[in-house]
């Protein structure tokens, strides 16, 4: 018995009842449809969340100083100052898979431009920072490693600077500004980005050299608040941390006992918390959905064995014209892998096309993935086996005699 | 003498109820040969379905010997039997057993599914063959309910050829079937007995047996009578000798 012809069989015999077929399908159709519209649902938000904060710098490392134990007197870490210009040039030097280094020195302050005065703070930072923070230029120039060089007064302001100091609308590129005492030359301007996740303003900011801080504003040339990374991606900004900290350690002369004196946090961490909790919704999401699909699977079980009774004369009529056991096992399993396969297809075309409506009509985001395509139609085969199988098991064990007989 | 096509020796079947042991057949042994038209008869309780099943390779006997064409059916599998039913016999049942919703031709074709040998345009063309023997050809593509009582039986027999088998088993084939149609079937059944089937007719009807060429009549799992059929009746006459019906 050639396996086209057992095929054909068993496509014919699902001709013959099309309804019932169709019925037994639809279990397995919702089931699976389902699973790839509650998979896209679930996948496009936890993506939806991971682009939102991989637009603050996904791949941004802060180092940053720690606080210590002298003496039993524990000194925050604010106080005791343990970052350089020392460790940035080391980071710069040897750390592997990081293309963007800053320090980071600000100082907070009244901005005033004539008669308008706002309270913020200004932040000195290399040329490196915009990449870091993923920020662009609006208009005007960044400020270059010559100004870095000279302290040079110039500024970059963010929106929320501009909209208080330039309350009518003019150009501030070219204009001058004074941070406290001192003046600045405003050379460009930021694109808005809005609040951060936490809500903080990330508007509010106005960028200098941090040569320019140090020397003009604080007054403080040596110790730095901290100095911010952007791993070359986030697939690397793991070992980027573990580099950071080894090269970090050794600048700092750290014995092996002494616990680090700096603390290097990566974005990454943050967006695994929330990467898991958004997984563990598809999960959620997915196995309420996977139900839907064993039960359709128990649908199919109890036609097939509706089927096998009321077709017992068939199968006597068949065994008595010369099928096998075996033959009649897989003309029922291929009928019920058929019946499996034929709705995971329409389920699956009916999944893509609900996510898109959820899409459209919700505007919630959806990321249908190939994996959940090939899963779901992955377990409709096994299902389909599973569950046909021991309908199918029965049919063949039938004896022909009784089966020819019966009514 | 032509050749000996079917051989049962001593043939006994018991079947075990619970604590009793009823003895079916009681050692039962005939011949048959190539060519000849042979009717079994006798009344329920007699043996003959017993007999019937065991002829068919549904069944095998408790003791004896049953060759068929030369093998030995009791030293087969399931498998075997299978094997044997699809390629040496040819079945027709009383109730028609075609598949509902299904072409004439594909129920005719529906043995050759089960061997593996014979190509699709092969399994057509025997196909169209065998219903063309039995006068359907113009009836390939009607489905069962599409057809009279006498062309479903004529369907079932086209079946039962398209193997080629070396034997026509008919279990009760005109049992549903008014005076006419049946005698129009064994009209069928002597038109293709004298092409050289050789065939074995389970029947109850006396005027059925009156068609063959044989008679074996069973009585209690014995042979009660093995008689040729002296006055053969011919079916196409006793068809002729009907009153004509008013539907005609």
């Amino acid at each position: 018995m050639s396996i086209i012809n057992l095929i054909k069989i068993a496509l014919k015999a699902l001709q013959r009842n099309k309804l019932r077929a169709f019925l037994t399908m639809l279990g397995i159709i919702i089931g699976v449809a389902s699973v790839i519209a509650m998979m896209a649902i679930g996948q496009g938000s936890k993506q939806s969340i991971q682009t939102s904060l991989s637009g603050m710098g996904s791949n941004m490392i802060n180092i940053m100083p720690k606080s210590k134990d002298v003496g039993g007197v524990r000194i925050g870490g604010s106080n005791y100052q343990t970052l350089t210009m020392k460790d940035v040039k080391a980071i710069q030097k040897n750390a592997i898979g990081i293309d963007g280094i800053s320090p980071i020195v600000s100082s907070s302050g009244q901005s005033i431009r004539g008669s308008n005065n706002w309270p913020t703070s200004i932040t000195g930072v290399s040329t490196d920072y915009l990449h870091i923070r993923q920020l662009s230029l609006k208009d005007g120039i960044m400020f270059s490693e010559t100004d870095i060089l000279t302290s040079a007064k110039v500024c970059i302001l963010g929106k929320t600077v501009i909209d208080n100091l330039f309350p009518n609308g003019e150009n501030p590129i070219g204009q001058y500004i004074r941070f406290n005492k001192t003046p600045f030359q405003v050379i460009g301007t930021l694109v808005p980005k809005g609040q951060s996740n936490f809500g903080q303003d990330q508007d509010d900011i106005i960028l200098t050299p941090y040569t320019t801080v140090q020397n003009r504003i604080t007054a403080s040339t040596i110790y730095l608040q901290s100095i911010m990374v952007s791993a070359a991606s986030l697939a690397i900004s793991d070992s980027a941390t573990e580099n950071i900290k080894s090269i970090m350690r050794e600048t700092h002369h750290l014995k092996e006992s002494d616990e680090d004196d700096f603390d290097v946090r990566t974005q990454a961490e943050l967006i695994k918390t929330i990467g898991s909790t958004s997984s563990m919704l598809t999960v959620l999401l997915t196995s309420i959905a996977g139900i839907s699909l064993l039960i359709g699977g128990i649908g199919i079980m109890n036609i097939m064995y509706v089927s096998v009774t009321e077709r017992t004369r068939e199968i006597g009529l068949r065994m008595s014209i010369g099928a096998r056991g075996i033959d009649i096992l897989m003309q029922f399993l291929i009928e019920a892998i058929m019946i499996s396969i034929t709705g995971g297809l329409i389920g699956v075309a009916l999944g893509i096309a609900s996510s898109q409506l959820v899409a459209v009509f919700v505007h919630w985001p959806i990321l249908i993935s190939e994996s959940s395509i090939i899963l779901s139609f992955f377990v409709c085969g096994i299902t389909g086996i599973f569950f046909g199988y021991y309908p199918a098991l029965k049919a063949s064990r039938l004896d022909p005699i009784e089966a020819l007989r019966y009514e | 003498m032509s050749k000996i096509i079917l051989d049962i020796q001593h043939l006994k079947r018991d079947f075990i109820m619970g604590e009793e042991t009823v003895h079916a057949l009681k050692g039962i042994s005939f011949t048959i040969s190539a060519g000849e038209f042979v009717t079994i008869m006798g009344s329920s309780g007699s043996g003959k379905t017993t007999l019937l099943n065991i002829l068919g390779c549904l069944d095998k006997p408790s003791a004896g010997n049953y060759f068929l064409d030369g093998v030995n059916v009791k030293e087969l599998d399931r498998n075997k039997l299978a094997g044997l039913r699809n390629t040496k016999i040819g079945f027709v049942f009383q109730a028609y057993n075609l598949l509902a919703r299904t072409s004439a031709l594909e129920n005719v074709e529906l043995p050759l599914f089960y061997n593996k040998k014979v190509s699709a345009s092969l399994r057509k063309e025997k196909g169209l063959k065998a219903l063309e023997a039995v006068k359907l050809s113009n009836r390939a593509d009607h489905t069962p309910n599409q057809l009279s009582g006498g062309q479903q039986q004529r369907v079932a027999i086209a079946r039962a050829l398209i193997n080629d088998p070396v034997m026509i088993l008919a279990d009760e084939a005109t049992g549903n079937l008014d005076t006419k149609t049946s005698y129009e079937i064994m009209a069928l059944m002597q038109e293709l007995n004298e092409q050289g089937k050789t065939i074995v007719f389970v029947t109850h009807e006396p005027d059925i047996a009156a068609f063959s060429s044989r008679t074996i009549i069973l009585k209690d799992g014995k042979i009660l009578k093995d008689s040729l059929n002296e006055n053969k009746r011919s079916a196409k006459e006793a068809l002729a000798a009907l009153p004509v019906s008013d539907d005609n």
